[in-house]
């Protein structure tokens, strides 16, 4: 294979066994690995606290790693620090900006700083595309917080890079600017930027990304492509409260993937809702030709929520560890338990 | 497009951006020294300099520009500098630094580098106001701008560690309101330590500032408290002292990097 296919192949990011122990002894992150693909969408969930600007922070040379190595493009991100650093734009969660400076000259110093020489042609192409050409000589401290968002953004942009993290990138923008922002994000794919975002909004996860990562207490505990997450999101159960409470689930209903609970006075169906025959009439005809009657019935659909914070809130046993690996192929069969609750306000 | 050896583009950004927001507010900038060395001579060089007698055969009004030049250079090498680096830490945008292909000689060159170039400029603009109310004359113009330089580099380094030291605008002040007026006032920026009786002639030879005003006057009229070799050796003592402290704080990453 050609050296240049090979490099192609290879992951754009590659952390090895990253450690992070901060100096009043708090573990941020605790033997982390993971591959970024490139030219993917990389969605880092977790609540707040979970260590995903401590990662972000170490991959962008911000915070300095305890242990391990990560390389970006091939380059190591501490002794060859120039190259890897090229190749990496980040946008950062909160809004630092130089609140008295005009957008123009800040957007400017950005690409400087990354070492490419001045091109007004693409700062103007930039601040146009994240509709801020009208602001370009306005200081910043005179813009809305969703513009901020955007001269972030476009500070990033200027220096052209092939990795892009967006750490909460819609964090407190109103609807229409997040949809923007996804917009912005499909076009940088596109382009062939590989990007890694950090959210705790659901939602936006299974928007975006082709593979989402989930981390909790600083241990990465699940990495999975988000259509086999979807696949998930595709379960239904159906619980059906039986008039008389059963012992055992009936023979003649072992063609359905029945279970029992609630002392026997709840009975459950687990389907593939996007399958074309999903069982759920045929079951109920047998039920009635067996005489098992209902009195209620309802139908609960999984969500990558439910799955986030079952894995978030209740990580007993060796749950997503297997997702540690470095492949990124996570553990797709865990219980789908129902769990609900809104994990994005954790954070 | 790889960097290369040096991030020229990098140095010459943030270079370029310090200058424009010290060119913005430039006429402020201005207005303090030109202001403040004024009131020096008026009180200094008319109402009591009138009133003394010439040193070592130089009329008092003109014995103390180096002085004042000095006083100058030394605040505002420290609070350029200081204020170059904290400002960043204080909003947040020291992300940007940090996380571009830029060395630390590169970063402090760049920040330093701009704040020498304000510190001096406003010590030449203090020069040409003195000029206004006394004849200066300099002897050796090539060794002043050079010690202007290098005493201008050496505070501006020191400014430096003021300003990743600091937790806030509050202790940006202490060092210069505390430490390095009062070591100039008493460092022979408006006298000659030779008219000091003793024992605080020799006290005053363990200030450090004695030995850069000294050798700054010295590249004016040609004479000097103490030998001008000890000036340039004590000064490039407090470059170098200044020079390890900053390694030290990019080694370790100390107020810079978790």
């Amino acid at each position: 294979m050609e050296n240049g296919e090979t490099r192609l192949m290879e992951p754009v990011i590659s952390i090895r066994n990253l450690s992070k122990r901060y100096a009043g002894g708090h573990e941020a992150l605790k033997n982390v690995s993971l591959d970024i693909n490139r030219g993917e969408i990389f969605a880092l969930l977790g609540p707040n606290g979970a260590g995903k600007t401590t990662l972000i922070s170490i991959v962008c040379g911000i915070v300095n790693a305890s242990e391990g190595s990560i390389t970006a493009d091939g380059h190591d991100i501490v002794r060859d620090y120039r190259a890897a650093r090229t190749k990496i734009g980040l946008v950062p969660q909160e809004l630092h900006t130089d609140a008295f400076e005009p957008v123009w000259s800040t957007v400017a110093l950005s690409r400087g700083m990354f070492g490419k020489r001045p091109n007004p042609a693409l700062i103007e192409k930039i601040l146009r595309d994240l509709s801020l050409w009208d602001k370009r000589k306005a200081k910043i401290l005179e813009l809305s917080g969703g513009m901020k968002r955007r001269v972030m953004i476009a500070k990033a942009l200027s220096h052209e890079p092939d990795i892009l993290f967006l750490d909460e990138p819609t964090a407190g923008v109103d609807v229409e600017l997040r949809r923007d922002m996804w917009e912005l994000v499909r076009q940088l794919r596109e382009s062939g930027v590989t990007i890694i975002l950090t959210t705790h909004y659901i939602e936006e996860a299974e928007e975006m990304a082709d593979r989402v990562g989930v981390i909790s207490k600083g241990e990465l505990i699940l990495v999975e492509e988000k259509t086999e997450l979807m696949k998930k999101l595709g379960r239904k159960r159906l619980t059906l409260n039986l008039s008389e409470p059963l012992t055992e689930i009936p023979a003649n209903l072992s063609d359905w993937a029945l279970s029992l609970g609630a002392d026997g006075l709840e009975l459950y169906y687990d389907f593939d809702a996007n399958a074309d025959r999903t069982g759920v009439p045929s079951l109920l005809r047998r039920m009635s030709d067996l005489g098992i009657a209902f009195k209620d019935l309802a139908t609960h659909q999984s969500s990558l929520e439910d799955i986030f914070v079952s894995l978030t809130t209740d990580r007993g046993g060796d749950g997503g560890r297997a997702a540690h690996r470095t492949n990124g192929r996570g553990n797709g069969d865990r219980e789908n338990n129902g769990t609900s609750g809104r994990a994005g306000e954790a954070e | 497009m790889s960097v290369g050896a040096f991030n020229r583009h990098g140095v010459w950004a943030i270079y370029r951006f310090e200058m424009h927001r010290f060119l913005r507010t430039i006429w402020t900038g201005l207005a303090t020294p030109v202001i403040t060395t004024s009131l020096y001579f008026v009180v200094f060089g008319s109402a009591i300099g009138s009133r003394m007698s010439d040193i070592n055969g130089i009329d008092y009004g003109a014995f103390i520009v180096p002085g004042l030049m000095m006083l100058s250079l030394f605040n505002e090498s420290i609070f350029n500098a200081s204020f170059g680096i904290h400002m960043p830490r204080f909003l947040g945008t020291i992300y940007e630094p940090l996380s571009a292909p830029l060395s630390a000689f590169e970063l402090v060159l760049a920040y330093v580098g701009a704040a020498v170039t304000k510190a001096t400029a406003i010590s030449l603009v203090i020069l040409t106001t003195a000029n206004l109310f006394v004849p200066v004359s300099i002897l050796h113009p090539f060794w002043m701008v050079l010690f202007l330089l290098l005493v201008a580099t050496t505070f501006c380094l020191f400014g430096f560690i003021v300003g990743i030291w600091a937790k806030g605008f509050e202790q940006l002040q202490i060092i210069p309101m505390l430490i390095v007026t009062p070591l100039t006032f008493l460092g022979g920026a408006f006298y000659s330590i030779e008219v000091l009786p003793e024992p605080w002639r020799t006290i005053t030879l363990f200030n450090p500032v004695v030995y850069l005003i000294s050798g700054f006057r010295w590249t004016f009229y040609g004479s000097s408290d103490v030998a001008i070799g000890v000036s340039v050796l004590a000064t490039f003592g407090f470059l170098l002292l200044c020079l390890a402290v900053i390694w030290w704080i990019f080694r370790t990453g100390y107020r810079l990097k978790a």
